[in-house]
């Protein structure tokens, strides 16, 4: 297989098993995990099969396009380094899978947990192998997000969901910062190509630029990898399941940050600000971290401050800036994993055993599980820098550097010191990790009788812990190659020379190591009793980065709770003269800043002809009339309203949009009908029950609406004026009159523009337009109409009263005969409107019409008929099926534009040539007409399926007042 | 012309935001529909005024000059439906409101 596409096997996969997990029924524990390792193995496979390649210095890329306008690609990037991350994301990731496996509780929705795992690995996979900067913050971002639907994987554990919120709050708020940096960096680059960008150091570092690009990126770094002081997430993200601390907050997901550094070490390290930002971080954290390791009493807490601890070496090791400092801290990076994973997962299995992680309440539990206290014990001592396990090779590098670096600088002993004393304490909480938990009398009051782990639940402990010896006994044999390759990927020609060995001599690193064992081990016999009754840590104690992060929490939540008692509102009136003055505002600050521009010379303006003049007293008398009258006079309101309509129609043919002034009668017609329908369910209002205008807060309000409403009023008109005399040469407009015949093949541009050039857009307003019909058959099909509102109503009332009357009339009579000539008369149009619908369809692409207009004209005429003889006479005779409208236009256009696929042209490509029709003249036979019968159809749905189900209302609540229950629902 | 349109425009506006503010809901919905008629007349008119130039063209060559502004129309062609959309959504909306709440003010309850 080709390498760049055996590339997209370990990104790729696990989001497809993630997605098939999701699947999987809630109790497919075995399914799960089943499905998940072998998704992990095949990754590693991958992985290795990509190594001889990797090995020979070569750089494996796969490219696709994305979003070629913003120069981002898809980029895949194989070097060195990311191999081996990407090998840690993997393998860790089948071992989390096997522990997990036995790990959860079959009570758990076992099949999500996997699921999310499944994702967070796809999603670290990709931070890892990313080969463009943005699409690193893309999957960079997709970490924190899994992390936070892992970490409240126990949703109804309150200190789950506190935990998640607040790992996201802070993580993400660092991807923000990390896009913000690398969008800088790639604007002094000049690409978001990491091959390009890696290649561009000095570039950068000359950037005036470079500051702000390396600050932001790396909040993003310190963030992620729980660096002082934003490390505060990372204890509290303890409330996840053991194998998510073990996978996400220990081996992978936290790494991702000092992953960014070692990353971009290259092109950002070296300068003095990164040695005072980096270095200083790191230091702190190493220290502060290690310091509050010791006096924790959870061992998952004591964990994951000692991997604090650990990410914060790292992060010094990286902030000293010299190359060899670089290859300890890759180092280190390998070795923590496996040592800190192991222990996790120790941890879990003490806490699944005995139910408790109090390091004060375990005792003894050496004699209980012999073989998890060895492999504990083993990693502990890598934890603390044992000779002969790998923990103690990378420190020992660690504390070389930490001489080496600062020689002859100032303060140059201070560094060796604290690292010093940070060795010490981790090796002090390493031991009473050890001693609490496994040694000592045998435990008396655990809530379960502790016992070895099923033997699959311990092999992935077993596994890493063996690592950790192999490692620590023959480096050259098992980690040198590796190690190799990573570093001469990321420093290249750079690459110091240095030896991964376990004896180089008694040396004061040595020492060193010697002091802080010897030192850590006795510190724990004398001080140990105080700081098991510890109540907090020394010192620090006082100091809580969470007390700080639920201030500033607060805060805001009080300031924005403060901006909507002071703007906002629970009346709706206050919250629209809120938006509309604000729309002014915002108008009038733009019309401030830039002018309306009146006084442009050269401008012919229309004289204003008496008819047009005319048309528009009678629209603003409408238009104030329907204002006017629209709380007592409903049916007037809405007859003036569609006065409004009439002459905006006329103007639209006056000024050259026939198109426009088809729709707008169509339209017209049925919003008048839809209005009239709706007008029944409406309370009865008349002048004489309107409480008295005298209230001053009444008038007051009344008076304010006034004047917004001429403000609003005259900044349009003004703005209109404005723009209409002012010359308007539109380069948009005379493309698409030119291009309109040539590339659609219609001579309608208007109808070309809808069903061609800009196709998707009217696809996307069908949809709505379906969606609208929908949402108002399925609220319809639960109306319960206002106890007023109900039975017969007065008007009805009347007519029959006169019915009965009179001996030889039914009632009813009076209402089938007012509406006798008109009711013929609908019905004698129903062909010919048809007739007009299928001529405006037809004559679309080259004359006005189209298919808008011919899907409101036919819904026109099936209104008719329901208005001339009712739903159930009309249904009787005439089934119409709207939602198979509504889904057949749907399906018709989408069709027409998935078919140009098959031409390999993008999607809604036309095509277009003319063809005749029997007894037709010549028709454009373009694609885009089969489009367009799509658009039509759909409205013609829409419309009658909201028309007919306001009608269905009367028929049903008619029904109702009699106490037979109506099966009948909707249409 | 154009002062013609544009005064028209404005007193369509008024009218529309001075319903907007009203208390009962269908005062609202007749307040949306004048203002849609304004908004999409104001939309049609950054087109320019042009009496006797529809955007029909004839094959070959195109004077762009004699013919009306296509983008504008179509733009508002589109609005016309949606907007006829949207007051049928309101509509029922507000039906099914005072159903439930008894009430047409836009509040879903009489003010005290």
């Amino acid at each position: 297989m080709n390498q760049a596409t055996l590339l997209l096997i370990p990104f790729a996969t696990p989001f497809i098993a993630a997605i098939a997990a999701s699947f999987l029924p809630t109790k497919a524990r075995n399914a799960a995990a089943s499905l998940s390792s072998l998704t992990a193995l095949i990754g590693v496979f991958s992985l290795l099969w990509l190594y001889p390649t990797v090995a020979s210095g070569e750089v494996v890329r796969f490219a696709a396009e994305w979003l070629p306008s913003l120069d981002v690609a898809f980029r895949l990037r194989l070097d060195g380094f990311a191999w081996l991350f990407a090998l840690i994301v993997q393998a860790i990731g089948l071992l989390v899978v096997i522990y997990a496996r036995y790990y959860m509780s079959p009570e758990d929705p076992v099949p999500r947990f996997f699921s999310f795992l499944m994702a967070f690995m796809g999603a670290m996979t990709g931070v890892v192998l990313a080969g463009d900067m943005i699409q690193l913050v893309l999957f960079w971002e997709l970490t924190s997000f899994f992390s936070f639907l892992l970490i409240g994987y126990w949703n109804h554990s309150e200190a789950a969901q506190n935990g998640a919120k607040m790992a996201l709050t802070v993580t993400a708020l660092g991807g923000l910062s990390l896009l913000a940096g690398v969008v800088v960096l790639g604007r002094i680059v000049g690409s978001f190509d990491m091959d390009i960008v890696l290649a561009s150091g000095q570039i950068i570092k000359d950037s005036p630029l470079y500051l702000p690009a390396m600050v932001l990126m790396m909040l993003g770094a310190l963030t992620k990898s729980a660096q002082f002081p934003f490390h505060f997430w990372l204890p509290r993200a303890m409330a996840a399941p053991t194998p998510v601390s073990a996978y996400l907050h220990s081996a992978t997901m936290v790494k991702a940050g000092v992953f960014l550094m070692v990353r971009f070490w290259p092109v950002l390290a070296g300068t003095p600000e990164w040695g005072y930002l980096i270095g200083g971080a790191g230091m702190i954290t190493l220290l502060f971290g290690a310091w509050a390791a010791v006096f924790q009493n959870d061992l998952k807490g004591l964990l994951a401050y000692s991997t604090i601890s650990h990410l914060g070496l790292i992060t010094l090791l990286l902030g000293m800036g010299t190359p060899l400092a670089a290859v300890a801290a890759i180092f280190h990076i390998v070795n923590h994993a496996t040592f800190k994973a192991s222990l996790f997962m120790a941890a879990g299995v003490i806490d699944h055993e005995s139910g408790t992680r109090d390091l004060r309440r375990l005792s003894g539990l050496r004699k209980l599980m012999p073989i998890t206290a060895t492999l504990a014990i083993v990693a502990a001592g890598a934890m603390a820098g044992v000779p002969l396990l790998n923990g103690f090779l990378s420190k020992e590098m660690f504390l070389t550097e930490a001489l080496e670096a600062t020689e002859g600088r100032d303060l140059s002993l201070l560094v060796p010191v604290l690292a010093t004393i940070a060795s010490a304490l981790s090796v002090l909480y390493s031991v009473r990790f050890i001693h609490q938990a496994f040694f000592g009398p045998a435990p008396t009051d655990l809530p379960k009788t502790p016992h070895e782990p099923p033997r699959w639940m311990r092999f992935p402990i077993e596994l890493l812990v063996l690592t950790c010896v192999l490692v620590g006994v023959i480096p050259a044999l098992t980690i040198a190659p590796l190690l190799k390759l990573a570093v001469l990927s990321v420093l290249g020609p750079e690459t110091p020379s240095y030896s991964v060995s376990i004896w180089h001599g008694f040396n004061l690193p040595l020492l060193m190591s010697a002091i802080a064992l010897v030192g850590g081990t006795l510190a724990y016999v004398l001080l140990g009793k105080h700081i098991n009754r510890a109540e907090r840590a020394w010192i620090i104690g006082r100091f809580s980065g969470k007390r700080a992060f639920d201030r500033s929490m607060r805060f805001l939540t009080m300031t924005a709770e403060w901006t909507v008692r002071q703007l906002g509102s629970r009346k709706q009136q206050s919250r629209i003269r809120m938006l509309v003055l604000f729309a002014i505002l915002a108008a009038t600050v733009a019309a401030g800043a830039t002018g309306l521009g009146f006084a442009e010379a050269g401008i012919k303006i229309q004289r204003p002809g008496i008819g047009f003049t005319m048309l528009w007293v009678i629209a603003s008398g409408c238009a104030i009339a329907a204002a006017w009258q629209a709380k007592y006079h409903r049916l007037a309101a809405v007859s003036l309203m569609a006065g409004c309509g009439l002459v905006s129609a006329i103007t639209f043919v006056w000024f050259s949009a026939p198109d426009l002034a088809v729709t707008q009668m169509l339209v017209e017609i049925v919003t008048g009908v839809l209005l009239l329908l709706g007008l029944r369910w409406l309370p009865k209002r008349s002048v004489e029950m309107a409480p008295s205008k005298t209230d001053f807060r009444s008038r007051r309000r009344r008076a304010a609406d006034f004047a917004i409403a001429i403000l609003a009023g005259t900044g349009m008109a003004v703005m209109a004026f404005a723009v209409m005399t002012r010359p308007g040469e539109s380069h948009l407009a005379n493309f698409f009159l030119e291009e309109s015949y040539p590339r659609g093949g219609g001579r309608n541009v208007v109808n070309v523009l809808l069903v061609d050039f800009r196709a998707f857009d009217t696809m996307g307003e069908i949809t709505v337009l379906g969606i609208v019909g929908l949402t108002i058959w399925a609220l319809l099909r639960r109306f319960r109409p206002a106890e007023e509102s109900r039975g017969i109503t007065e008007q009805r009332r009347v007519q029959d009263r006169h019915d009965q009357r009179h001996e030889q009339r039914k009632s009813g009579d009076t209402l089938k005969e007012t509406m006798l000539i008109p009711a013929v008369v609908m019905k004698w149009t129903f062909p010919f409107i048809i007739l007009l619908a299928l001529h405006l369809f037809l004559r679309g692409h080259d004359l006005p019409g189209g298919g808008f207009a011919a899907g409101v004209a036919m819904s026109v005429a099936f209104i008719l008929q329901y208005m001339a003889e009712g739903a159930r006479w009309v249904e009787d005779r005439l089934r119409i099926r709207p939602l198979y409208w509504i889904g057949g236009g749907l399906l018709i256009s989408a069709l027409t534009g998935v078919a140009s696929w098959l031409f390999n042209y993008p999607f809604l490509t036309t095509y277009f040539q003319y063809g005749s029709l029997p007894w037709v003249e010549k028709v454009p036979m373009a694609t885009a007409v089969l489009f367009d019968l799509g658009v039509a159809l759909l409205v013609v749905g829409a419309t009658v399926l909201m028309l007919t189900a306001i009608a269905h209302q009367s028929l049903r609540k008619a029904r109702d007042v009699e106490p037979v229950q109506s099966a009948e629902e909707g249409l | 012309m154009e002062i013609v349109l544009a005064i028209g425009i404005g007193i369509l506006t008024a009218s529309g935001v001075w319903l907007l503010l009203r208390p009962r809901t269908f005062q609202v919905i007749i307040g949306l529909s004048l203002l849609g008629y304004a908004v999409n007349l104001f939309i049609f008119a950054m087109g320019r005024l042009k009496a006797g130039a529809p955007p029909l063209v004839n094959p070959g060559e195109v004077d762009t000059s004699a013919y009306a502004d296509p983008v504008p129309q179509a733009l508002v062609l589109t609005a016309i439906v949606i907007s006829f959309a949207l007051t049928a959504l309101y509509l029922v909306v507000l039906l099914t409101a005072r159903g439930i709440t008894g009430t047409d003010h836009v509040d879903g309850q009489e003010p005290e």
